[in-house]
């Protein structure tokens, strides 16, 4: 295979991959704010949401391999996982492989999910808060195409939507946890699960 | 089944009878008045197909509020062997029950005989009393009590827990849990026959009182037990008697006996209005009902259960509805929290209730709407607690039926009491 | 021919946290209270909704909604 080719491939469904990636971190906040209209069911949200996270995770696996297989620099299936181990690029690609450990928590804990405790799948779900700026930060370290205009205009509308949706997740979530402190009853605040009937009120 | 027919069991009282007699509950005294405790020899295996014949032919059910016969809890659990737990229910959640705090002050032994045997009979290796973390008292006689019997082979060892207080967690799912380290809180049971289990060994739980119960069974036999009822019940039980009475308390009664007689003993400030049975998630009655025999079955006939054996006398001179109102108010704060019928209806309830003693600018509007809810939030939490206060305020709306619509037509009570909810 | 084995609706009150996905995908079987919550029918599932009802449990986010065999 042509290492230019590799390398186009790799770059694309890089790009790809994170704009898919957006597209679900912003699902996920819709589904977990219960959206739906009168024609758009809530459980179409959290469908879409599972369905673009595949289809990202499809992208990410072949802008992974695409750059190991490339001979011209060496990239080793370790440096895919372990951070930091790669000779080319070592900051770049071990960004990236940090990225690649966090998603790899949080779709393998949701493909297990219901033998998990719900606190425990929560917990690890919401490390995808940590991957998505990592992810970013990848691209940026990488530095390849973000000379390119629109490849930067791209990154910069994913991080809006991004931010936006995830800030405004956080505060309505430190909100409901302050009201449920107020409001709950005094047995589900020993058992640190005040906020479970308030979360979408 | 007979132990040493050293006494036949003391007419009247019997759970109260060693304190009665000597006014001392140690552990002598209580082998001196009831005689040794009857466990079986080694290796008599069919000792605890015995016991389980006897609890039943004696017609003993529980103490604890849902009046399940004893017997098939003790045979549900089986022959579990050394993993299993025996749980002493003394948690008394119910703020106007007192006979578990009375019964552990002035008889606790017969509660870990009874407590001893059911162990014994499941070849369980562990006792373990529960009182909430709020009642001292009832803690330091309790551990008394088993310090005494250290080292005395009655029965395997016996623990003292102390549960977080509150009406539910002394629901014998959310007890379950919190001895396993989780929350106290109930669980979902979708098949009740699956017994309970902590850390994966079976447990039984029991009321202080029916062990009580079992402590006396098994000395004095079914026939004794049988001949304490009347009105085809059988045995005594300890009913706590509250409200508008000049001494509410505690009494040992045969069960069977009239409701009117019981309450009688307490002397009721002057006319009764109601009474509500069983506790905050029983049920109300008339003063028509008042002869009815206070006995599960008698009392089934009117919708009503011996319950956690309370009998809240209302008098006269006071607003029922108000009464209901608070403690519908009570039970909504009394929530786990873990179900959203329960968590927002009962609040709901208890704020339409709040609005009928009051008085409402749309009346049709209030009634249909609370009697919606009471639709809408029975049997749909994962326990008992909604549907009780569903019952309560249910058989409320029924007994108060005058009252109610007096205040939906005036917003006020015919009774005089102008107090409203508290 | 596979014989059919009667399946009925449950709710676990606990899991449950008023997503009302259920309510969307099966409203024959499953109506919404006033605070969200589901309410189900202690009725069978008929034949051809057992698929649909199946697919609804798996939907649920809580996996509150339950399909099990009915003791007709």
């Amino acid at each position: 295979m042509s290492s230019t080719l590799l390398w186009y491939a790799s770059r694309a469904t890089g790009i790809v991959a994170l704009v898919l990636l957006t597209g679900t971190v912003v699902l996920g906040v819709l589904t977990a704010s219960r959206f739906s209209t009168r024609r758009w069911p809530g459980f179409a949200t959290q469908d879409l949401h599972r369905r673009v996270s595949l289809t990202a995770l499809v992208f990410l696996a072949g802008h992974i391999l695409s750059a190991v297989v490339d001979t011209y620099v060496h990239i080793g299936w370790t440096a895919v996982v372990v951070p930091f181990t790669s000779s080319y690029r070592a900051l770049g690609v071990g960004l990236g492989a940090v990225a690649v450990d966090l998603l790899l928590a949080v779709s393998v804990s949701s493909l297990v999910r219901h033998r998990l405790r719900a606190r425990t799948w929560r917990a690890l779900h919401w490390l995808a808060y940590m991957a998505w700026p990592v992810a970013v930060l990848h691209g940026f370290a990488m530095g390849t195409d973000m000379r390119l205009r629109w490849v930067l205009a791209l990154t910069l509308g994913c991080i809006g939507a991004a931010a936006g949706a995830a800030t405004w997740r956080l505060r309505r979530r430190w909100e409901v946890r302050r009201q449920a402190a107020v409001h709950a009853p005094e047995v589900t605040r020993r058992a640190g699960v005040p906020d479970k009937h308030l979360a979408h009120r | 089944m007979k132990g040493p027919a050293t006494m036949a069991p003391p007419h009247g009282a019997t759970l109260l009878t060693a304190w009665h007699r000597h006014h001392r509950c140690d552990l002598a005294a209580h082998l001196e008045t009831h005689g040794p405790l009857p466990l079986p020899v080694p290796r008599d295996y069919g000792w605890p197909a015995r016991l389980a014949r006897e609890i039943e032919a004696a017609g003993l059910t529980g103490r604890g509020g849902a009046a399940f016969p004893s017997v098939r809890k003790l045979v549900a659990a089986g022959t579990t062997g050394r993993g299993a737990v025996v749980v002493v229910n003394a948690m008394e959640g119910e703020p106007a029950s007192d006979k578990d705090r009375v019964l552990l002050a002035v008889a606790p032994h017969l509660v870990l005989d009874g407590a001893a045997l059911v162990a014994t009979a499941l070849g369980a290796g562990r006792v373990v009393v529960c009182v909430a973390d709020d009642r001292h008292d009832t803690a330091a006689h309790v551990a008394q009590a088993i310090g005494e019997r250290v080292g005395t082979h009655l029965g395997p060892p016996v623990e003292l827990a102390r549960p977080p207080a509150g009406y539910v967690s002394g629901e014998e799912s959310a007890l379950a849990s919190w001895l396993a380290g989780g929350v106290g809180a109930p669980a979902f049971r979708p098949d009740r026959a699956v017994p309970l289990s902590i850390s994966r060994r079976p447990a039984l739980v029991h009321n202080a009182e029916t062990l009580a119960h079992v402590g006396l069974i098994a000395r004095y036999g079914a026939p004794w037990f049988r001949s304490l009822g009347s009105n085809g019940a059988t045995g005594t039980t300890l009913v706590t008697v509250s409200g508008d009475v000049e001494h509410p308390g505690v009494h040992e009664v045969a069960l069977g006996a009239p409701i009117e007689e019981i309450v009688a003993r307490s002397t009721p400030n002057g006319a009764i209005r109601a009474v509500l049975v069983g506790g905050y998630g029983g049920s109300w009655i008339d003063t028509a009902a008042l002869a009815t025999p206070y006995a599960p079955a008698a009392l089934r006939g009117l919708g009503a259960g011996v319950g956690a054996g309370i009998l809240l006398v209302l008098g006269a001179g006071h607003c029922g509805l108000a009464e209901v109102a608070r403690i519908a108010r009570y039970m909504a704060g009394e929530s786990a929290g873990q179900c959203g019928p329960c968590v927002f209806g009962l609040p709901a309830i208890a704020a339409d209730l709040d609005e009928l003693v009051r008085g409402s600018p749309h009346p049709g509007a209030l009634e249909q709407r609370l009697h919606a809810r009471l639709e809408a939030v029975d049997g749909r939490g994962a326990c008992r607690h909604p549907d009780g206060v569903v019952r309560m305020v249910r058989s409320a709306l029924a007994v108060f039926r005058d009252e109610v619509r007096h205040h939906l037509a005036r917003g006020r009570c015919r009774c005089g009491d102008k107090a409203g909810p508290r | 021919m596979t014989t059919r084995v009667p399946v009925a609706l449950r709710v676990d009150p606990i899991a449950c946290d008023a997503f009302g996905y259920c309510a969307e995908l099966l409203p024959e079987l499953v109506a919404l209270d006033e605070w969200g919550y589901p309410v189900v029918g202690a009725r069978r599932v008929p034949d051809e909704l057992v698929a649909l009802a199946r697919e609804a449990a798996r939907q649920c986010p809580r996996r509150a909604l339950l399909v099990a065999e009915a003791d007709s």
